[in-house]
């Protein structure tokens, strides 16, 4: 067979109860359960992951770095977003 | 032309700037395909490298020796895998690289060109050849591809038992009776200088290397590396009461560093060619595994015709009306 006939799919984990999924690297496979498998058997040889997610990797859509002025630069001066922006003692505990 | 001018430009700032480049990132031609060269014969090395030491698995002297053996092997299987993954996310198919090793065309490290006749082998691989490759592998954390150096990170992070390993298989038969002590220092004799040639040729000699620093796919020199490696190593074999085969090794207290005899480089052109001990049993080993694997993707082949087909959805409601 050819490994192109398999689809690409993305495989991420999580470590522990609480924490995000993290992208661990890719695989091929033939539908989800086999992407499955082959996550288990590639990326948690050390007990990496308490629960795996396995995505066909042309269902992800990217931003192109072109593009990252658009997207993020207009919250760039919106600085009282953040706690800091705000003018007030420290001992309030606010 | 502007805008590749422009495209140029942000890519050598991102080099400069350290930033990591990312496959969906514009790159030059040259960049993308010394990475694919570099990691798909850093992929076959981990495949391949599997044979030496795979040889021992039955024949491991104790369970927990068989044990780790067997990890460590699994673990390389592992490495090879993420590696063919940061190699296609530059846009080459697993196919072409496994034709290209399976042809011959291929590079994979020499050094699993020689055989591993005794016990100590497996000892001596573990302690020098993943030593060395832990050294090259911590320099290409901070390699400049992003998928290369997380690879890297996670291939760093399994490869410590390795080393630690080997270097517990040495120590105890350098402990052992005479026998064993000979076995020992017999590996290290035949295991040293191969593993030195790892590193590649002298900075002076090396073809790739200048681009690929100054792309910083490569971090530190061959010659770098083999130093770093030479010095860390002498006292580990020190400690076991081995002998490094080399009457020039001599600290320097001047360079801060230990001098070290000339490599074989006529040996290392030799087996770059084709003509060491093992290359042709390692080739002809790779292809015989594919052959027998060949029942496996014809069936994933079949059965993803199938599903794609929708034949098994088929089946299901068939199995419910039933
Ligand atoms: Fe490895
Ligand atoms: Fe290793």
């Amino acid at each position: 067979m050819n490994n192109d006939e398999l689809d690409l799919w993305e495989v991420f984990l999580r470590s522990a109860r609480g924490i995000e999924h993290k992208h661990v690297g890719s695989l091929h496979a033939a539908n989800a359960e086999h992407a499955m498998e082959s996550a288990r058997d590639v990326y948690t040889r050390r007990q990496e992951g308490i629960s795996i997610w396995v995505v066909r990797s042309k269902e992800i859509h990217a931003s192109q770095s072109e593009d990252s002025e658009m997207l993020f630069d207009p919250a760039e001066d919106k600085i009282y977003r953040h706690p800091t922006f705000y003018d007030v003692s420290e001992k309030l505990k606010l | 032309m502007v805008k590749n001018m422009e495209k140029i430009g942000q890519f050598e700032r991102k080099i400069a700037e350290e930033e990591k480049i990312e496959p969906k990132d514009w790159m030059p031609d040259k960049y993308r395909s010394s990475l694919i060269r570099q990691i798909s014969q850093h992929a076959h090395s981990e495949v391949v490298g599997q044979l030496p030491e795979g040889n021992w698995i039955t024949r491991a002297p104790t369970l927990r020796r068989k044990a780790t053996l067997l990890a460590k092997v699994q673990d390389e299987a592992g490495h090879g895998l993420y590696l063919y993954s940061a190699a296609e996310t530059l846009n080459t198919s697993r196919e072409e690289m496994w034709d290209a090793l399976l042809d011959g065309s291929a590079k994979y490290a020499s050094i699993f060109n020689y055989p591993t006749p005794t016990w100590a082998d497996v000892g001596a691989i573990g302690w020098l050849v993943d030593g060395a490759a832990i050294v090259n592998q911590i320099s290409l954390c901070r390699t400049s591809f992003g998928p290369y150096a997380r690879a890297m990170e996670r291939i760093c992070r399994e490869e410590s038992f390795h080393q630690r390993q080997g270097f517990e298989i040495m120590q105890t038969l350098a402990k052992g009776s005479e026998e064993q002590r000979e076995m020992a220092q017999d590996a290290l004799n035949r295991w040293w200088w191969p593993t030195l040639m790892m590193f590649g040729p002298h900075d002076a000699h090396s073809m790739h290397s200048q681009q690929s620093m100054k792309w910083k796919i490569k971090r530190q020199s061959n010659d770098e590396l083999r130093q770093q490696f030479i010095d860390q190593t002498v006292e580990q074999a020190d400690h076991i009461g081995l002998t490094i085969p080399d009457e020039k090794l001599k600290w320097n207290e001047e360079r801060g560093h230990y001098d070290f005899g000339e490599i074989d480089w006529g040996e290392f052109e030799r087996v770059l060619m084709g003509h060491g001990p093992c290359n042709q049993s390692r080739l002809q080993a790779r292809q015989k595994a594919h052959e027998k694997g060949a029942w496996v993707r014809e069936a994933l082949s079949v059965y993803t015709a199938k599903e794609k087909r929708g034949d098994f959805k088929i089946m299901e409601r068939e199995a419910v009306n039933e």
